[in-house]
């Protein structure tokens, strides 16, 4: 075990996958001899060379085609997205080539070997553009997986078993915790488990559902519900596609009560999805409506992040609201 | 990095430049009537890829018209023809090794007849049946062989551009000796993808030749409303890569230009752009009608440089190809397109299960849940859906 921040477990994992395998190649913009601008690839390039760590021309839709095709060729492409905000130049590549790669060929061809590393969400004064949560939008493609980390334990194993998933994984990387996160990390390879969601806290009286950064803020909530005498049991998504109904659905069968919180808006956001699908599941079961949690149905404001944020506070509150409903 | 270019020249006046001093040439070798322009040199090509090559050529412009006829008749969907067209897709994959990628936009099926793919390969995917390599799932005309390196069309526009320089870096770590071709239209070349694929190959130094076929339209636009500069190939000296512009109807200049394109991508690592001056002589699909947007006369011109006829005069001056063997030729494509064509359409469709299969490499619990609902529904409604009503039975 070593003490890492997110940063360190994650830049570990991707220094273990290149070492393990001569195809995983690491790109993006000034991911090579700078290491990125979070420093996730640190050494890399010193480590393995340039041929297969290296910076890209900034085009988030090239670097991901390009990926694509290194996929299908059958290396072990690892792109990163300098920030979740600019994926979008690279949608089309992402939700109509990556996603459907397989469907389409009647697997004939592939890119399981993809992993695209984004740092996503806010908190940082990052303002509109660096302070995104776009993982409602990759959820609604059929084809793709989508994790996020909440420390730097998952984040090392989550990423490892990204990188080996034989399908195209998006892997956004809470980048408010990368340096404010710690903990202990075993310093060998291990993965864990893809779609599998992970009850970090166990408890009776109402369910709470977050992923990534929200983890935190969920557990500082916690600790102001307990002090009310209210019994949380805490559950980690993990994955967001394809999520784990069953972790969640047997959780809600227990406590009677769902609450889902994301920094994302609330239009349209992954909670509304996991709303619709426990409702159907365990509708005889809930003692109180579903609540979710969320940003506002805003652009991600600058001066007035706080505001924005689902803190710990509005998320006691809604906890409150659904225990007394 | 500080380039290592020379010096940049200074000057103290202010002078723009619009590129005007750069004139593209076209790369001509093989005249319509079957000789070469003074001063070509015919590339070296042997009897038997000749007649491979003019083979798939013709064997292309027959399935065209039979698939075009079926489509009409209400036997197919949809179709897309590479008339007029042949000699720019044959020629440069027949400069190839068979192990090199093709990427192809959906105008190339002449790339796979020349590596062998098979008439009955050609009626599976059209008609979506049991055997099509891609489950029924796509329109027809989105081909794809692993055996045969061609990858499996997508219908967005130069999305595989990008993918071919990703595929051929792979291709250059391998070491093996191969690279990727990526075909695409006039019009495709407009889409930002082609901008960070040429760019990204010229930068990583990727074995990748980009072969733009300027067939003068998309769907209805013309190359003039496309670009303001001369056509596509100049802009491969923005991103300092070699280019060469050829007469897409002259199956020689196209072959050794392709040849001499691979030989660049191979041993030095240098992507190469290919313009090919062709002309679209079909409509776009068989769901355009070109007469609203161009001349019979404009069409009569291009006809009259109809590349499989000017390979056929080249063969015939070498005594390589006789009028017998031209008619016997199309006979027997004709009756094999038929044929197979018939076989391929009564084949059942795939089956209820591959709704499911291959959006992941594992089908996910829920997709299983999601078959087993419909399978029940279907088993309600077994009426209604006629083609997976027997299969249905078999759920739970």
């Amino acid at each position: 075990m070593a003490k890492m921040n997110m940063l360190q477990a994650i830049n570990d994992a991707l220094d273990i996958a290149m070492a393990e395998n001569e195809r995983v190649l690491c790109f993006g913009e000034d991911v090579g001899i700078f290491g990125g601008v979070f420093r996730a690839t640190s050494n890399l390039q010193q480590k393995y060379g340039k041929a297969r760590c290296f910076n890209t021309p900034l085009v988030e839709q090239g670097i991901i085609g390009f990926a694509n095709g290194l996929a299908a060729q059958g290396s072990v492409a690892v792109a990163e997205i300098q920030f979740a905000d600019y994926i979008f130049p690279a949608f089309d590549q992402i939700v109509n080539e990556s996603a459907k790669f397989r469907y389409r060929s009647g697997n004939l061809f592939n890119v399981g070997g993809l992993t695209i590393r984004a740092p996503y969400g806010g908190g940082i004064a990052g303002g509109l553009y660096h302070s995104q949560s776009p993982e409602a939008y990759f959820a609604h493609t059929p084809g793709l997986k989508v994790v996020v980390p909440r420390n730097p334990h998952q984040a090392k194993g989550l990423l490892l078993a990204s990188i080996h998933d034989p399908n195209p994984v998006l892997f956004f990387e809470p980048k408010r915790l990368y340096r404010a996160s710690t903990g202990e990390v075993p310093e060998e390879e291990y993965r864990l488990p893809l779609g599998q969601a992970e009850v970090v806290k166990e408890g009776t009286d109402i369910t709470l559902l977050a992923w990534g950064a929200q983890m935190e803020v969920l557990t500082q909530a916690v600790e102001l519900a307990e002090k009310e005498g209210i019994s949380c049991e805490v559950i980690d998504l993990r994955t967001i596609l394809p999520w784990d109904v069953e972790t969640v659905a047997d959780s809600v069968f227990k406590t009677g009560r769902l609450l889902i919180s994301h920094e994302a808006p609330l239009t349209g956001g992954f909670a509304g999805e996991i709303a619709a699908t426990i409702q159907e599941r365990c509708f005889l079961y809930l003692e109180s409506p579903i609540a979710r949690v969320t940003g506002l149905d805003t652009p991600f404001p600058l001066a007035l992040e706080k505001e924005y944020l689902p803190d710990h506070l509005k998320v006691f509150e809604a906890i409150r609201a659904s225990v007394e409903f | 990095m500080v380039s290592k270019t020379r010096k940049p020249k200074v000057v103290h006046k202010p002078a723009f430049t619009d590129g005007a001093e750069f004139s593209i040439a076209t790369f001509q070798l093989l005249k319509q009537d079957g000789t070469l322009y003074k001063g070509a040199k015919a590339p070296d090509l042997e009897k038997d890829q000749a007649l491979r090559i003019y083979r798939a050529m013709v064997y292309t412009r027959v399935l065209d018209e039979r698939m075009l006829a079926a489509q009409r008749q209400g036997r197919l969907s949809f179709y897309m023809q590479c008339t007029g067209e042949e000699a720019a897709v044959i020629g440069s994959t027949a400069a190839l090794d068979d192990a090199d990628m093709i990427m192809a936009q959906y105008r190339e099926q002449g790339a796979l007849v020349y590596r062998g793919f098979t008439t009955d390969e050609f009626m599976n995917q059209m008609f979506g049946n049991e055997e099509d390599y891609g489950k029924g799932r796509q329109m027809p005309i989105h081909y794809g062989s692993s055996e045969l390196n061609y990858m499996t069309i997508s219908s967005p526009l130069a999305t595989q551009i990008p993918q071919a320089t990703g595929y051929a870096y792979g291709q250059k770590l391998a070491g093996e000796g191969h690279c990727t071709i990526v075909y695409f239209g006039e019009g495709a070349a407009s889409e930002g993808d082609f901008h960070a694929a040429l760019n990204m190959a010229a930068v990583h130094r990727v074995p990748v030749i980009f072969l733009c076929r300027n067939n003068g339209y998309a769907i209805s636009t013309p190359a003039a409303e496309q670009f303001a500069a001369d056509g596509v190939a100049p802009r491969a000296y923005g991103y300092k890569m070699d280019v060469i512009r050829v007469d897409g109807n002259d199956i020689l200049a196209m072959f050794e230009a392709t040849r001499q394109a691979r030989r660049l991508a191979v041993e030095d690592n240098r992507p190469v752009l290919i313009e090919a001056m062709s002309y679209r002589l079909a409509a776009h699909s068989s769901s355009d009608d070109p007469s609203g947007y161009r001349s019979k006369d404009e069409e009569q011109i291009w006809r009259d440089k109809d590349p499989i006829l000017r390979m056929k005069a080249w063969l015939q001056a070498a005594d390589w190809w006789s009028d017998d063997d031209e008619k016997q030729l199309q006979e027997n494509y004709r009756r094999e397109v038929l044929e197979t064509m018939k076989r391929a359409q009564k084949r059942p469709p795939p089956p209820l299960d591959s709704l499911v299969s291959d959006v992941y490499q594992e089908v996910t619990p829920e997709l299983a849940r999601q078959l087993d609902n419909l399978k029940a529904h279907i088993r309600k409604y077994p009426d209604a859906y006629p083609k997976t009503a027997e299969q249905a039975k078999g759920g739970a």
